[in-house]
């Protein structure tokens, strides 16, 4: 004899099984606790803004900013014809270095901190720019040497 | 739900926008697989600097107390090794550091599931979608200003250390559920691909993944450009340089030149002195006028009594070779020379544990003043230091006299110290 159980009844109107519901929340659990928290102290607004911020900052602005430099760089190649198209990734990998670098240290580097760096260290932040610059000139500069070894070594591929 | 046209609008909700023959569950799993270990390293290192902190005693929580009434913390933070605490947080810098590029590409990977369409299938599903936004904007948002304060820029009404740490919890609850769902996925990925079989294809051989329903795999790839292991090479070298460039404000030595972006890198100036400052005189207020020859250290405990530097001087001094290590991840060893911390508790009449409150001359400030656990007021190395390298203490490094202790955070070493009261751990 079988009893008739609606086959995956919670799944059907869930979309998942129940050990993804719980660990659903368990996940609020936690990050509730610690939104409370947060609410608990200063300016919870400000760190509201700057955690949805981070979201926009990335999914809209970064992500679609080098989507577009990646894509004129890959135009650009493609209609230098074969050579052009040998070189791209010559340009890619150094612009991608140096502009980790720099994602990393813009505040330094643009000296957004000068004073309060300043009244920590007792250094300025003025160098920064410059080191940024001549490791962004170090990494292209070696870029080119390996293209033009390649295209030695390599001439018409 | 039933309000969307099911088919989706022009744009990148269409799957046939997303043309890089390289994303696809294979390359997502690989690079979350490269970062788990980075961010769990990360975590754990943040979790063990705010042990470090002892933020249960006097004054010395910068979060506040937390709702539970209690920290998660079943430990005293040790005083050996001595550099404990250099080591804990250059590891917590230096992974996160490392971890950034290796998260950028993770997000690049995934950015079709922005997009999907319908923009919401189930409650599983919408849930799915609001974990994803806490797990992207907890990891900008942690990483981010984790980068930001070791460059002390603080363009926010927050405080950092609180931000900085209740974000953590929201950014690995949301890793949490990320993991119970996408592991499956992952493991499906390198059963059916290989773990390290796609990185041996050079760009000629590069082909995209099959762009099955519900993969970020495009359905109609553009031509390969740079192989996988050439992209996965890239984000590594890029993981690399960061932490090289972090490494050498910790390791010091000739390697600190190589930190030339990071805060601490460099020279700090020659002689005795020459070492890197965290708050200058200047910044902290410290006049000449306050620290000259009127000084007095103001000790308290079973009595009160007053010592000059003269006096203080003149006590049975220890030489100990031991670093100062900062939050911001940089590190520096020096030898100090001053009197134990445990022989002012017994000036000061007390014979048994103790903890100890440091102040400094400076006003204000996070940390002018901080207590000291009574494993570290007994450790014999912990000094109130009245000399470095064999010459009196510069004003920048605290002169007349500052604290040193065995493993503990930088700014637990109070410089200009004017009291230091010592009582029983309550």
């Amino acid at each position: 004899m079988t009893t008739v159980v609606p086959r995956d009844g919670f799944r059907a109107r869930y979309g998942e099984g129940p050990l993804h519901l719980l660990a659903v929340i368990a996940m609020l659990a936690v990050a509730g606790y610690a939104l409370l928290e947060v609410a608990d102290r200063p300016a919870p607004l400000s760190f509201a803004l700057w955690f949805a911020g981070a979201i926009v900052a990335h999914d809209l602005i970064a992500f679609p900013f080098y989507s577009l430099l990646a894509k004129i760089a890959g135009g650009a190649s493609a209609a230098a014809g074969d050579r052009g198209r040998r070189a791209l990734n010559f340009i890619r990998v150094p612009a991608i270095l140096s502009g980790l670098a720099l994602i990393v240290w813009f505040p330094f580097i643009l000296g957004l901190s000068s004073e309060t760096y300043e009244n920590a260290s007792g250094r300025s932040t003025d160098p920064f720019l410059g080191r940024w610059l001549a490791l962004t000139a170090a990494l292209f500069a070696i870029s080119a040497l390996l293209y033009a070894l390649c295209l030695r070594t390599d001439p018409d591929r | 739900m039933s309000l969307l046209p099911s088919k989706p609008p022009p744009g990148p909700f269409r799957r046939e926008f997303w043309r890089s023959p390289l994303r696809g569950p294979w390359l997502s799993s690989v690079l979350g697989t490269a970062l788990l270990p980075l961010i769990l390293i990360c975590a754990l290192t943040g979790f063990a600097s705010h042990a470090a902190y002892f933020t249960e005693l006097g004054g010395n929580s910068v979060t506040g107390p937390g709702s539970l009434g209690f920290d998660l913390y079943f430990f005293d933070w040790p005083t050996r090794p001595s550099w404990i605490y250099a080591f804990t947080q250059s590891l917590h810098v230096i992974s996160g550091l490392a971890a950034i590029p290796i998260l950028l590409a993770k997000l690049w990977s995934a950015m079709p599931k922005l997009f999907e369409w319908p923009p919401v299938r189930s409650p599983a599903h919408t849930l799915d979608r609001l974990s994803l936004a806490l797990l992207v904007g907890g990891s900008i948002f942690v990483f981010f200003t984790g980068v930001f304060n070791i460059q002390n820029w603080y363009p926010w009404g927050f405080s950092f250390v609180s931000a900085h740490y209740y974000g953590a919890f929201v950014f690995l609850a949301a890793l949490g559920l990320h993991l119970v769902t996408k592991v499956p996925v992952a493991l499906r990925a390198f059963r059916e691909r290989g773990v390290i079989a796609p990185l041996r294809a050079d760009a000629r051989h590069t082909v995209a993944e099959p762009g099955r329903e519900g993969t970020t795999a495009p359905v109609a790839p553009g031509p390969v450009s740079i192989s996988r292991r050439g992209l996965l090479a890239t984000i590594g070298g890029g993981s690399l340089g960061l932490a090289l460039l972090g490494l050498g404000q910790s390791v010091g030595g000739p390697l600190r030149e190589l930190a030339f972006l990071a805060p601490r890198g460099g020279s700090s100036g020659e002689g005795p002195n020459g070492f890197p400052v965290n708050k200058t005189a200047a910044a902290a207020g410290i006049r000449p006028e306050l620290t000259g020859p009127q000084w007095r250290l103001r000790l308290s405990g079973a009595r009160r009594l007053e010592l000059s530097r003269e006096r203080l001087l003149a006590l049975p001094l220890a030489t100990e070779s031991l670093p100062i290590a900062c939050v911001e991840g940089w590190s520096t060893t020096q030898e100090w020379t001053g009197v134990p911390l445990a022989e002012l508790a017994r000036l000061a009449g007390i014979e048994t544990e103790t903890i100890a409150t440091v102040s400094s001359i400076q006003r204000g400030g996070s940390f002018s003043q901080a207590t000291l656990s009574s494993g570290q007021v007994a450790d014999r190395r912990s000094l109130l230091a009245l000399r470095v390298n064999g010459a009196d203490l510069s004003p920048d490094h605290g002169f007349p006299a500052r604290v040193i202790v065995p493993g503990a955070p930088g700014v637990h070493c109070t410089k200009w110290v004017e009291s230091i009261s010592f009582e029983e751990e309550a």
